[in-house]
């Protein structure tokens, strides 16, 4: 009895996982010189992961019936950063991961420029290959360390109008991406309409060095959160002040039909800025010399 | 007999002194290594090849290093060279606290690549205190060695503190000290930690550290070492 039970239980064991791999379909697998890249089909969403045996990090997904429509809550509100200047001519992007965004702001303006900046060749390998990524004439990605390609273009002088921070892949911080210098060095890119888009983290102690640090540098700056995602999006600009919530209302009923395809509601938007500090402000800035985000996290 | 092999270390506290030194060495060393990622992310970036570089200049520095330092111990070993691997290589080290940010701005301006830019300013930067601290393990042997038939144990002994001490480095400076401290105070202790080891082996061996004014004193204690290591064995 005893053992036809455990019998039982063992076999729906082996039904469980057989089940779950049939939902899961791993389609592709990348070797990288930085962590294997995985790429699955599940609920007619086609995901990239990093990271598969220490948990599934989806880093991006493409919905593979409306490959237009974005499905994570944090891509849509990077594009709030439209709010502060609806019309980029200049973009660069850190971190590709399926190149949801640059192609996304590709399709609003055919005519911007686009640096994307990747350090792993294997995920632009496979966004080109399976996310349906494509550089074009005026769209570039690099693959380079970004605080390389920041600190070469600074001393080269370039601006650009709308510079979004994405590097992060959840696991592992890059430190040299979140001290007060390489912000610096980032505010030094912007021109004076430009606008920093950098997508972080909203738990963890982590949240109080990286807000500090932000506003050292920046000065007052908006804080995006929306209730479904884990993610805070940070909005700074390099001038004095920050523009008023109620000037974004325009820019947002202006670009509302533009992003509306793509599943961004951004008239949702503008309530949810702060300019309010929700974090110890007495915390250590990150800089060079003292940079443990990692330990932090 | 000029040619009878002469012991160094005739005392246990003597023994334990160079041991402990090459504790801390070693300690030093990876504590150091590990900062090197951190010195040249803002100019090369974390990519695995910046530590590639790191880790190819300092293998390279310690090779060259073992190899130098055991020749120095062939001809006059003597606490002297010994305290000054320590002296050197804390002096050797300042530079990546005070010239490390231009030097690597030089090296980013020259070269586009940063592979080769990191390797060039780890080289740059690391070459000199690492080779001199690399020197410290096999000189430590030529201290350490009383007679020939114990030489295995006695360099099992020392490859056992040392590369304890590079481990408790790593993880003390990966775990903690990057917590605590900032890059440079963190260099900073490790200068001071290789000037105290050097102070202390100078103070315990300061009959046999020769100088102009009593190379016949230290002549008649190298006797009376050389008798004193006679009467062991």
């Amino acid at each position: 009895m005893r053992f036809a039970a455990s019998l039982m239980c063992l076999l729906s064991l082996a039904l469980g996982t057989q089940q779950v791999s049939a939902q899961r379909n791993i389609i592709h697998e990348e070797r990288s010189q930085y962590r294997d890249i995985v790429v699955t089909e599940f609920n007619g969403q086609r995901c990239m992961l990093f990271n598969v045996v220490r948990g599934d990090m989806n880093q991006t997904c493409m919905d593979l019936s409306d490959p237009d429509r974005l499905i994570f809550t944090y891509t849509k509100m990077s594009f709030a950063g439209l709010l502060f200047n609806p019309e980029p001519k200049r973009i660069l992007i850190a971190g590709l991961g399926g190149g949801t965004i640059p192609m996304l702001l590709r399709d609003l303006y055919p005519d911007a420029e686009i640096d994307v900046v990747e350090i792993d060749p294997a995920v632009v390998k496979v966004a080109k290959e399976w996310f349906n990524y494509e550089e074009d004439a005026n769209h570039e990605v690099h693959v380079v360390d970004a605080r390389v390609f920041i600190k070469r273009a600074g001393l080269q002088g370039e601006k650009y109008d709308f510079i979004m921070l994405d590097a992060f892949s959840g696991e592992y911080i890059p430190e040299h991406l979140l001290s007060r210098e390489f912000l610096q060095e980032v505010k030094a890119l912007l021109t004076d309409d430009g606008i920093l888009v950098a997508n972080t983290f909203s738990g963890s102690r982590l949240y109080d060095h990286e807000s500090v640090t932000y506003a050292d540098v920046f000065g007052k700056f908006y804080n995006f959160k929306l209730p479904e995602s884990g993610n805070r999006i940070i909005l700074a600009t390099p001038g004095e002040s920050l523009p008023h919530l109620g000037d974004l209302r325009a820019p947002a009923r202006e670009l509302y039909d533009q992003l509306e395809p793509y599943g961004i509601n951004i008239l949702e938007f503008p309530p949810r800025l702060s300019d309010e500090p929700d974090w110890d402000t007495d915390a250590r800035i990150l800089t060079d010399q003292y940079s443990p985000a990692n330990l932090l996290n | 007999m000029k040619t009878e092999y002469q012991s160094l270390s005739p005392t246990a506290a003597k023994r334990w002194i160079i041991l402990l030194a090459a504790f801390v060495n070693g300690f030093v060393i990876m504590s150091i290594e590990l900062l090197g990622g951190r010195v040249m992310a803002p100019y090369f970036g974390s990519s695995v090849y910046v530590w590639g570089s790191i880790i190819t200049v300092f293998m390279l520095s310690l090779s060259f290093g073992y190899l130098w330092g055991g020749r120095l111990s062939l001809n006059n070993p003597g606490p002297r060279t010994f305290v000054c691997f320590f002296f050197g290589s804390a002096v050797l080290c300042l530079p990546i606290i005070f010239f490390a940010e231009p030097l690597m701005t030089e090296v980013f301006l020259a070269i586009e690549d940063p592979r080769y830019g990191s390797l060039l300013s780890a080289v740059l930067l690391y070459f000199l205190p690492i080779c001199l601290m690399g020197m410290v393990s096999p000189y430590s042997v030529r201290m350490l060695v009383a007679r020939q038939s114990h030489s295995g144990g006695i360099a099992g002994e020392l490859y056992f503190v040392s590369t304890l001490g590079s481990a408790l480095g790593t993880l003390g400076t990966s775990f903690y000290f990057v917590v605590w401290f900032e890059i440079n105070q963190i260099i900073w202790g490790c200068i001071v930690a290789q000037l105290l080891c050097g102070t202390v082996v100078a103070l315990a061996f300061r009959e046999h550290m020769p100088s102009v004014k009593n190379k016949n004193q230290t002549a008649s204690a190298a006797t009376t070492a050389t008798d004193a290591q006679g009467g062991h064995s």
